[in-house]
């Protein structure tokens, strides 16, 4: 019922008629309305982009469209006709695709095999067919990918190119791709760029959902823009420019560069000093292979990579998490290799983790709840054994409302939040505290530009408070910007670190791919 | 025709209204029961009701039944509140009944000491049936549903080798049971009931103690975190083997006092274990779900099960029905409850399709 029976619904489709419309959209979830009276429509041999902060409802809008929200009002119109998309399902017998954040393949399974299963056609898996049409594909889209080598040992943008097969494999002539840069070095980037031109050049229309400016600007022909669940204004990217772009993003004038002061001449003393340290992974495979830095005091120290280059591992190591096979760490001129995340944490340091629902917090209890944290064994907080629960409320309060934290009320679970809160949730807890010693592990990863200006401001802020930083980051801009010295992790070792005034973008960008570049020291 | 499950957060009425639905519901599932052994439901109810509610002996006996269920409940919901799924209550209590029985009849122990005696090396020795199970689970990830549920047919196997094989009374005409503990070894009962007083300030004092541990105290805080979220636990530096450790410690000791209770309150001897125990380890599971694992919830709906089970004993006699109709009228609400509580969290939605 699903296959077939829209087949000449794509026939003989003209460049620049309107094939998807959707009109008078609303979807509300309690509490917000996610999408209010959107109105959206792509063309064929386009691609467009659907710019939006966090929470403004691109997704949302996105999901109804591919089938997996039910829309409380409003209408969509595929080629002219109505349409009810009911599942992902019908969503793809009508020729729409979806390539999702996170991919949605089997690891052990190959790359044919993955896309054979989601065709499920037949009883038997049509594994040849099936590498056949991939190699046609890839052939006319410049999607290089071995049908047979397995998921596993593909890299993250080889998966990505697998998705992207595998909707074209299910006839999807409109693609949506959510977000599908953020896993990608900025070489893939290109890559996946060419792929899409290559696309629409042959007449298929891509629906290119981000919150990258720069992104939507280079390779969309049109752009729209959401903020708050409604559209502020469709417009071609040739009239677009960045700060009209982030205006209406935002509804303000955004500052890109954030002034960062000059470090005094004088440098302060150690704070955190890595030597030639070694750990495993969860597989119990090497991670960090002989990583060796320091850190000073007023001093940030950023660490660029892809993420899985043993980042996660190292800063296990570092917060007490994860043990060492051997190595030291040494804070503030204390040996604490392999000591309990306790006594880490009241050296005063402080962690944001990279998994803010998974580590940093706990879903089901309170801001409040979540907010004591790290502080709810030292007095005022607790006396003796007893909590101090006048106390803990006051200073909820006073967190909620200078961290800008939107929540309904204070005992609300924290699952209850946007992403960005749960964010600031997590810097109200851990910077309050004056850390010395600052941990930050993708500090913005996914956040709105309200909410990465916030943490960016406030990260330099204990910068120039005299605190030292480690910030791990995928988003070289970001570590570009903040960071006094730069380094690059790959495959467990460390290049650099540097003074970033002395390095070039690309060149870090072609040390994340794992190229050699000459670093030229001042 | 297909079905949809969207999440929600319910409020506390919402709850409470299912909770409540899931009884009435499991009312509805036992009547059915009733009626296939020709009995009229309506007429078995109100028998149960009266047997338990309905005289001051019958209240008394449900009070009776409600003591060792409120001490394995409370305990059992500090475990669960971590997300450590304790269910060797059964034998944790016959591990303290055990303990109880060696203070009674050792004849150097001093008689004045016996009764409190009775209780710390009763807490004891559930605590560390329980302990060993959670060391396991600490330290080598070993399942605690399997190594806790093990533990009991261990504590069991115990009990009926004591009471055939060394401790075995004599003049007991070949009963296995022990000799009968002298009177400074029993403990004292309200007037004319089977109410071990004692054994209930302690019940109540263990609820009053664990609902301050839950909202005032850094402990409570800390099983709260480890329950919600094991990885920020770690994170915030709590260490999960102390909470693993502790919840067990507690939970294991308490149901050692129910155990101390049920020999020293009521049978004055060690039997064998279903002699000691009408599965109050078990039932205790349903009662800290009941209770929603807040302590006084637990209290409630302790006397409602003690309640049950005494108006189970009454219809066995009155009616002729056998006892097991009761076992599936507990199953029944412990099932409707578990569907309820999952229900309140999604909301089913139908959708019809034409086509």
């Amino acid at each position: 019922m699903f296959k077939g029976s829209n087949s000449h619904l794509w026939d003989d489709v003209s460049v620049g008629e309107i094939i998807i419309k959707m009109k008078g959209i609303v979807k509300k979830f309690p509490g917000v309305v996610a999408n209010n009276h959107i109105d959206f429509e792509v063309r064929a041999g386009e691609i467009h982009a659907l710019l939006g902060e966090n929470g403004a409802g691109k997704t949302t809008l996105m999901n109804i469209l591919y089938g997996i929200y039910r829309p409380d009002e409003g209408e969509i119109y595929v080629r002219g006709k109505r349409v009810k998309i009911k599942s992902p399902r019908d969503a793809i017998s009508l020729g729409i695709g979806m390539v999702h954040q996170h991919f949605m393949l089997i690891q052990t399974h190959t790359v044919a095999e993955n896309i054979a299963l989601s065709l499920h056609t037949k009883f038997f898996l049509p594994t040849r067919e099936v590498e056949k049409k991939i190699a046609d594909l890839s052939n006319k889209y410049g999607l290089k990918i071995d049908p047979r080598a397995r998921i596993w040992q593909l890299s993250t943008g080889e998966k990505q190119r697998v998705e992207i097969l595998k909707a074209l494999c299910m006839g999807a002539h409109v693609l949506i791709l959510d977000e599908p840069t953020t896993v990608l070095t900025p070489e893939e980037v290109k890559e996946l760029f060419k792929v899409l031109k290559c696309m629409v050049k042959e007449g298929k229309s891509v629906i290119f959902v981000t919150h990258k400016l720069d992104e939507a600007i280079s390779i969309s022909n049109r752009i729209t823009v959401l903020r708050q669940g409604k559209v502020i204004a469709t417009i071609s990217a040739n009239e677009a420019n960045k700060r009209k772009l982030a205006k209406m993003m935002v509804g303000r004038e955004v500052l890109f560069q954030i002034k960062k002061e000059e470090n005094s001449s004088e440098v302060g003393s150690i704070i955190l000093k890595v030597e030639n340290l070694y750990a495993l992974n969860d597989m119990g495979l090497p991670a960090v292979k002989g990583v060796s830095f320091d850190i000073r005091e007023g001093e940030i120290l950023g660490i660029a990579g892809v993420a899985g280059n043993g980042q996660k591992e190292l800063i296990e190591v570092i917060t007490g998490l994860r043990k060492a096979s051997s190595g030291k760490v040494i804070i503030f001129g204390k040996d604490v290799t392999n000591k309990s995340p306790k006594e880490i944490d009241e050296l005063g340091v402080a962690h944001i983790p990279e998994e803010r629902v998974g580590v940093g917090i706990a879903p089901n209890m309170s801001v409040t709840e979540n907010l004591i944290l790290k502080c709810y064994r030292r007095p005022p907080f607790s006396k003796g054994p007893f909590l101090n629960k006048r106390y803990i409320d006051e200073y909820a309060e006073k967190l909620i409302s200078e961290y800008k934290i939107a929540t309904p009320s204070k005992s609300t679970p924290v699952k209850m939040l946007s992403g960005g809160n749960i964010q600031r949730l997590i810097l109200a807890r851990e910077m309050s505290r004056n850390p010395k010693l600052i941990i930050a592990a993708h500090p913005t990863y996914g956040l709105d530009i309200g909410a990465t200006e916030q943490i960016r401001r406030l990260l330099l802020e204990h910068r120039s408070k005299g605190a030292a930083i480690l910030l791990v980051s995928e988003d070289l801009e970001e570590v570009m910007t903040l960071s006094d010295r730069i380094a690059v992790m790959f495959q467990g070792k460390i290049i650099g670190p540097i003074p970033t005034s002395t390095v070039k973008i690309e060149d870090i960008g072609l040390m994340m791919a794992g190229e050699t570049v000459v670093l030229q020291q001042r | 025709m297909k079905i949809k499950l969207e999440k929600r957060s319910p409020g506390t009425i919402t709850t409470l209204y299912i909770t409540f639905l899931s009884i009435i519901l499991a009312l509805g599932v036992s009547a059915l029961i009733f009626e296939s052994q020709g009995v009229n439901p309506l007429i078995a109810y109100k028998e149960i009701f009266v047997g338990a509610f309905g005289s001051v002996y019958g209240f008394s006996e449900t009070v009776v039944k409600a003591i060792p269920l409120i001490l394995c409940g409370v305990g059992l919901s500090i475990a669960f509140r971590a997300k450590i799924w304790n269910i060797g209550a059964e034998g944790q209590l016959l591990m303290g009944a055990v303990a109880a029985t060696w203070i009674a009849l050792n004849n150097n122990i001093p008689p004045n000491l016996k009764i409190s005696l009775m209780f710390i090396v009763g807490f004891m020795c559930g605590a560390i049936w329980a302990l060993i199970p959670g060391f396991l689970r600490a330290k080598l990830n070993a399942n605690e549903v399997i190594t806790t549920l093990m533990m009991n047919y261990i504590a069991m196997e115990l009990v009926k080798y004591l009471v055939v094989g060394p401790w075995k009374g004599a003049g007991e005409w070949g009963f296995p049971q022990t000799s009968i503990f002298p009177k400074s070894a029993w403990i004292p009962t309200i007037a004319k009931t089977r109410i071990h007083y004692l054994t209930l300030i302690i019940a109540f004092s263990s609820t009053i103690f664990t609902y301050i541990l839950f909202v005032r105290t850094k402990v409570g805080y800390e099983i709260k975190v480890v329950g919600d979220n094991p990885e920020a636990a770690r994170y915030a530096g709590i260490s999960h083997f102390k909470i693993v450790m502790l919840v067990m410690l507690l939970s294991g000791g308490l149901a050692g006092i129910a155990g101390v209770g049920e020999v020293a309150g009521i049978h004055h001897r060690l039997r064998p274990p279903e002699g000691i125990s009408a599965g109050y380890g078990y039932t205790a599971i349903i009662v800290s779900w009941l209770g929603k694992l807040n302590p006084l919830g637990v209290i409630v709906a302790s006397i409602l099960f003690g309640g049950l089970l005494v108006g189970g004993d009454a219809i066995q006699v009155s009616l002729g029905l056998p006892s097991a109709v009761i076992n599936i009228f507990n199953g029944a609400i412990l099932t409707l409850i578990l569907i309820g509580e999952y229900l309140a969290n999604y909301k089913i939605k139908f959708e019809f399709r034409g086509g």
